[in-house]
């Protein structure tokens, strides 16, 4: 199988590697990289599980292929925290019990990024309006949708 | 943020205030590995040379297999190994065979025909996952499409194709004698008779899949000593684990099970196809093995809460009062058994929902049809019927006119009724909850409805006896399908009657599959400090009219009430020695003695060889 050669920035480091002709971005940072916090829900582009952020906006790694990402900057939940010090995202999602399984966290915590990052006090229906590509099962989004609203609040009163 | 009301004025003396836990703000042991995206799923743990394996699915709802060709898939790029039936040692499992319920009916891989669509018939094992799939559409079935049956009744019939095999009749055997599950208790065709109304319905479910994000999905690989690591999101791990034993004849010791992080469930992975499959296939290879479902699989392939039919028959008063309630209920178990039948037992001893009516009838069909095979989904069993009872209980306002809240408080359970199942109720708080509920929507009751109260009033009279039940025989293995049974709902003629106070046949004629699930008075119920719970007029010696429970007094609406006082005496367990079943007559010499804990207790359920898990508060 032809190999391409792909170079990107993966959470501030260089990931350079050979990829499969085709292969989805969300195989080579689990198995090329082993950045295991993609997570592959559906492989259809349907449950937002695998939301990464490419040039800080949300794309599903699922369908999107590893060698567009070249020269690019991609942003996963493992980059999210700065060391020891959670992301405000994380620590509002850990208050607020907004995980159960957890399985759909790691999108849904990209897409409220891509959210923040472009839109610092976003209204709860852009809140709403920014993960309706993310599906989960356990918590009925309430919890979600209130913790980006307190990392939001939380982050902006920092900000001032 | 929490929106969690405590409403500590409902059952008041029954709690502690100092709790611990309940009510105050908590955080998940495990969300810190969920927010920053460690939390370890099967499919995160990585394996040098990983192989990936698919199945190959049929298309038909029901077929006979003629032949397999699986030449041409061996031959493609990547393939290590194309497995059939053939490769699985015992290839015939029921799911609940573990705990010796039901009979096996249902193959790992088909062999002589197909059942349902999306049944596996081949498995193709190679380098990727694109590999696999390329090489499962190169396997060749020759099919021979065989007449299907979707509908659950349709599958009753006399014509009807037979599905699986084992079980002949399309639908479960009961007790070794019934194709249903039957419930009896008192009389409703004498109740209908004398009903100022009649309310039937009929009210149909849909099949619903549990779609977690995660599909179901194992990786297995070859461990030193001759053992098999298995990574699985399995819900039941060691359901699996035996199952996987049983099918691959393998002894457990060989079998190595790491679970219990599952990207959601909702019962959905239960079943226990995927482990045993990966298992196989590291058998087969050597290598490890990932056998995952696509989404696509998920939905099709993946066991859904079954469809089933519910159609209810009431007989109602003017006044409101519900005097008989029938059900004729039908499960669609989908093409294999699993856990559908347990769930009949379960949703039976539900009937006739949260309320006291003192003549119910049921007859419970678990039905085998050429659909998907159906599991485990959040309440099974009850989900259902509690759905038509609710629409139910509306038709009934609307055709007597009156409040649908006030008909609920009015026909509502309370402590010490006699459920139809012959067990006292416990705990109840319907009243509670409608009156909540009524005052949280605005809606308006009357006076009376809200000084109702669950504690006062039950288990008065007869509310709290059993009643001399009409007994039928209609319906035994194999009649229905011999044209011998014209009507699925229970019969209109009694052939027999059993007196008041005791339980049915249905019960205890039954012979226990496993003298595990005997049915033991000293093992069921919440028996708190000296005052077994235990029916007490549940002997033949007990005169019908005079329950030996210790009844409040009648008091007055809204007044707080005390809980029932205890009976000084013990009263004597019911049950059988485990040995044998026993007519009621002949179980009062050999009754046991009643259990004595060590110590006394009033907190959670201390009783020797019972989960430690097992706790609660109970009302003394």
């Amino acid at each position: 199988m032809p190999k391409a050669p792909v170079t990107f920035i993966l959470n501030d480091a260089e990931a350079a590697l050979f990829v499969d002709a085709g292969a989805p971005l969300i195989d080579v940072l689990r198995r090329g990289v082993g950045d295991l916090t993609p997570k592959h829900g559906c492989g259809q582009g349907t449950c937002g599980a695998c939301t990464v952020l490419i040039d800080g906006k949300a794309h599903l790694s699922c369908l999107t292929l590893a060698e567009t990402v070249e020269g690019k900057r991609v942003d996963t939940t493992a980059g999210l925290a700065g060391g020891p010090q959670l992301h405000a995202l994380q620590d509002a999602f850990i208050e607020g019990f907004a995980a159960q399984c957890g399985f759909c966290t790691s999108g849904m915590l990209m897409a409220a990024k891509a959210l923040l990052d472009a839109n610092p006090d976003p209204s709860r229906a852009e809140v709403i309006e920014a993960i309706s590509g993310n599906l989960c099962r356990c918590t009925g989004y309430e919890p979600i949708v209130d913790a980006i609203l307190t990392a939001a609040a939380r982050t902006q009163r920092r900000a001032v | 943020m929490s929106s969690i009301e405590f409403r500590k004025d409902l059952f008041a003396d029954e709690r502690d205030d100092n709790l611990k836990e309940i009510g105050k703000p908590t955080v998940r042991q495990d969300i810190l590995g969920h927010v920053t995206g460690r939390t370890p799923y099967y499919d995160d743990h990585l394996f040098d040379g990983m192989l990936h394996m698919r199945a190959v699915r049929s298309p038909h709802h029901h077929a006979e297999i003629r032949s397999i060709d699986t030449s041409a898939a061996e031959r493609m790029p990547g393939v290590r190994r194309v497995a059939t039936a053939r490769d699985v040692p015992n290839n015939l499992n029921t799911l609940l065979s573990l705990i010796n319920f039901g009979r096996d009916d249902e193959p790992l891989c088909a062999h002589d025909k197909v059942r349902y669509r999306g049944e596996a018939v081949a498995w193709v094992i190679a380098d990727t996952e694109r590999q696999a799939r390329d090489a499962v559409a190169a396997v060749r079935v020759d099919y021979s499409v065989l007449r299907h049956v979707l509908d659950v009744e349709e599958a009753l019939a006399p014509g009807a194709p037979v599905v699986n095999e084992v079980y002949p009749n399309n639908s479960f055997d009961y007790h070794a004698k019934y194709d249903h599950q039957k419930l009896r208790f008192g009389d409703v065709n004498a109740a209908f008779a004398r009903a100022d109304h009649v309310i039937e319905a009929e009210y149909q479910m849909s099949p619903i899949e549990q779609a977690p994000i995660e599909t179901c999905g194992a990786i297995a690989a070859p461990e030193t000593n001759d053992r098999f690591v298995c990574h699985t999101n399995t819900q039941a791990l060691f359901f699996s684990l035996g199952t996987t034993a049983k099918l691959l004849d393998m002894a457990s010791s060989r079998l190595h099970f790491i679970g219990g992080t599952a990207g959601g469930g909702f019962g959905g992975k239960v079943d226990s196809i995927v482990e045993p499959t990966a298992v196989l296939g590291a058998v087969l290879t050597g290598r490890p093995v990932k056998f995952a479902w696509d989404r696509h699989e998920e939905m099709q392939v993946g066991a859904p809460r079954g469809g089933e039919r519910w159609r209810l028959k009431d007989g109602v008063m003017h006044d409101g009062r519900i005097i008989a309630r029938e059900f004729t209920g039908f499960f669609d178990s989908g093409a294999y058994m699993r856990l559908s039948p347990y769930a009949i037992i379960k949703g039976t001893g539900h009937l006739p929902g949260p309320y006291s009516i003192p003549n119910v009838a049921s007859n419970v069909y678990c039905c085998i049809t050429n659909r998907t095979p159906a599991t485990a989904m959040r309440g099974f069993g009850i989900t259902a019927v509690d759905f038509a009872i609710e629409c139910q209980m509306d038709r009934i306002a609307e055709a007597v006119g009156m409040n649908p809240v006030e008909l609920r408080i009015l026909n509502a359970y309370r402590d010490g009724d006699m459920k139809a199942h012959r067990r006292k109720a416990k705990n109840t708080a319907l009243i509670e909850c409608c009156q909540v509920a009524a005052s949280k929507a605005n809606w308006p009751i009357s006076a009376s409805a809200a000084s109702q109260s669950s504690l006062a009033g039950g288990g008065q009279g007869d509310r709290g006896a059993i009643p001399e039940s009409a007994t039928d025989e209609e319906g035994r293995i194999g009649d229905r399908r011999q044209g011998k049974v014209a009507t699925t709902s229970p019969s209109k003629s009694a052939s027999g009657r059993v007196p008041a106070g005791t339980h049915t046949e249905a019960i205890v004629g039954a012979p226990v599959q496993n003298p595990d699930m005997q049915i033991d008075a000293e093992r069921i119920g919440h028996r708190m400090g000296a005052a077994p719970t235990v029916p007490t007029a549940s002997t033949t010696t007990s005169p019908p009219a005079t329950p030996t429970s210790a009844a409040p007094p009648a008091l007055a609406p809204g007044q707080p009430v005390a809980p029932p006082a205890p009976p000084s005496v013990p009263a004597p367990p019911v049950a059988a020695s485990p040995v044998a079943p026993q007519q009621p007559a002949a179980r009062s010499p050999v009754t046991p003695a009643p259990y004595e804990p060590a110590q006394p207790f009033n907190r959670g359920v201390k009783r020797p060889g019972s989960s430690p898990f097992t706790s609660g508060f109970r009302r003394r």
